[in-house]
């Protein structure tokens, strides 16, 4: 299915790239990382993997604008208001709001707005996470695959350029979240997208560029290089392999 | 249906306690009165009984109708403002540290003999479990939840009143029901205390009557009045909680 045109595409069509620049954040007296810069290509997978407590998720909250820290985030050239206002944010688990159907919670963004909600697109996209016949269903009658299908939608839904995603299939089995993987790289396919995840294998097969976090400080932040080739890319490649050692030396021995 | 049932099984078991008890320490009638002695006293006493359960019920659905919109409305308080937090939560503490019982006789010495100082204490006491069990589920709301909000209203005008009228409060409606539920088991005692320092009407009056009069089976009587009302009103609330709340699942349902 053709996604339906976004908001934040430059008149040529090539989403521009995010640029983060000397990002640093201390919450408390503690700091938490400083001076990271990284550049998220345009339309393309970012992946970030790290050790769990690195920082990982407090990046990606620093970018959604959740929490305040310094630095700067761009986007292309132009200088953006921080935080970026084009993103969609996907989280740890589903954050499906109980008290409300599938359909409803597809709606969330309008519904949180006061906007008009577009039912039409929302049970298009339903349908196209496979989920066609549940839109009036509450959460707590899917099951975790499904619930995370109906946040894939809600994403969607949201039609921003950049998706921020926080280890958001963490909480299902390893098939579900193979399948999400697919999912995800088919019908996100031209977003500016940074995926925050633990697992090198879901880097492998969705990253367009991987980047591992280490430590807290830019030396400690290792872009490695990627297997050309289609996304998602197949764990049985020789090239998945090496990186997929690579990855694991680097997530083992810091700095390596 | 099978609630009814127990509630019967339950019911049946303690009138043959009670009466074991009664035949088997020979105890005199105007100690302790039979079962059958109570239903008759009840049955010839319907009247009279029915108009001053009219009184206490009253009171008691005064009490509900001020206290938990009250306990609500200074739940949210505290919550959206620091500043009242800090004013109001050692008034809270100091209030719920005290017997609320000692308000009692004051109340009676403001107000009077009549319906007022009843329905202020039934007040007072219903007030703090819906305060307590609101704010603690308003401060509990999946943070989660509350950054996918924020992300989807950025640039919103008004966002956090947004944000707490259909993320936190909604949220919030399970631990404020079980706030009601134990409102609504306290109600009687509220009702009963408030009349026992002074009235000319109400069950709790009448049993004080009985009581010095040495009518116990007229006290039990009035005492079975107040505790099947009371169940009755009890059972009703959880009732409409649970239909206004179908996706909160607990144990209790679950066995349905």
């Amino acid at each position: 299915m053709p996604s339906p045109r976004h908001e934040g595409v430059s008149p040529c069509g090539e989403a521009d790239d995010v640029l983060l620049t000397n990002l640093t954040l201390s919450l408390g007296t503690t700091q938490i990382y400083r001076d990271i810069s990284l550049t998220l290509p345009g339309g393309r997978t970012t992946c970030l993997l790290g050790p769990s407590g690195v920082g990982k998720s407090s990046l990606l909250r620093q970018i959604a604008g959740l929490v305040t820290g310094d630095g700067q985030v761009s986007i292309g050239n132009q200088h953006r208001s921080n935080p970026l206002p084009q993103i969609a944010y996907m989280g740890q688990t589903d954050l499906l709001f109980p008290w409300l159907t599938a359909m409803e919670n597809v709606l969330l963004g309008a519904r949180l707005r006061r906007q008009k909600p577009d039912t039409e697109r929302a049970q298009q996209l339903l349908t196209s996470v496979g989920l066609p016949g549940v839109g009036q269903q509450r959460p707590d009658t899917l099951s975790g695959g499904m619930r995370q299908r109906v946040a894939l939608a809600r994403t969607m839904m949201e039609n921003r350029s950049i998706i921020l995603m926080d280890e958001p299939f963490s909480a299902v089995d390893a098939l579900t979240r193979r399948r999400l993987q697919d999912l995800t790289a088919d019908l996100l396919a031209d977003r500016t997208i940074l995926l925050v995840t633990h697992d090198p294998w879901e880097a492998i097969r969705l990253g367009h560029k991987i980047v591992v976090m280490s430590g807290p400080e830019a030396a400690d932040l290792h872009d490695l290089p990627v297997p050309s080739g289609e996304i998602p890319r197949s764990e049985h490649a020789e090239s998945s392999v090496s990186l997929h050692a690579a990855l694991l030396r680097h997530l083992m021995v810091p700095g390596a | 249906m099978r609630g009814l049932l127990y509630g019967t099984i339950s019911f049946l078991l303690i009138v043959l306690i009670w009466w074991a008890i009664k035949l088997g320490t020979g105890t005199p009638d105007f100690i302790l009165p039979d079962p059958p002695g109570v239903a008759s006293a009840m049955w010839l006493n319907a009247e009279m009984l029915a108009r001053h359960a009219v009184v206490t019920f009253s009171e008691i659905l005064l009490g509900l109708l001020f206290g938990i919109p009250a306990g609500m409305a200074a739940a949210l308080i505290i919550f959206v403002s620091r500043w009242a937090r800090r004013i109001a939560q050692p008034i809270l503490l100091a209030t719920q540290a005290t017997p609320v019982f000692v308000y009692a006789p004051l109340l009676v010495y403001w107000f009077g003999y009549g319906l007022t100082p009843k329905v202020i204490m039934a007040a007072i006491i219903m007030f703090f479990p819906v305060t307590g069990a609101f704010l603690d589920g308003l401060r509990r709301t999946d943070p989660g939840m509350v950054d996918l909000a924020r992300t989807m209203t950025r640039n919103v005008a008004g966002a956090r009143w947004l944000i707490l009228m259909r993320v936190n409060i909604p949220a919030a409606l399970p631990a404020l029901a079980s706030g009601i539920r134990v409102s609504v088991g306290l109600a009687a005692i509220a009702a009963v205390v408030g009349e026992w320092v002074g009235s000319s009407a109400g069950l709790g009056h009448k049993m004080l009557h009985f009581n010095a009069q040495a009518k116990v089976d007229l006290t039990f009587a009035a005492l079975a009045v107040l505790v099947f009302f009371s169940v009755l009103l009890w059972l009703l609330v959880d009732r409409l909680l649970r239909l206004a709340m179908p996706w909160q699942k607990d144990s209790a349902t679950e066995e349905e």
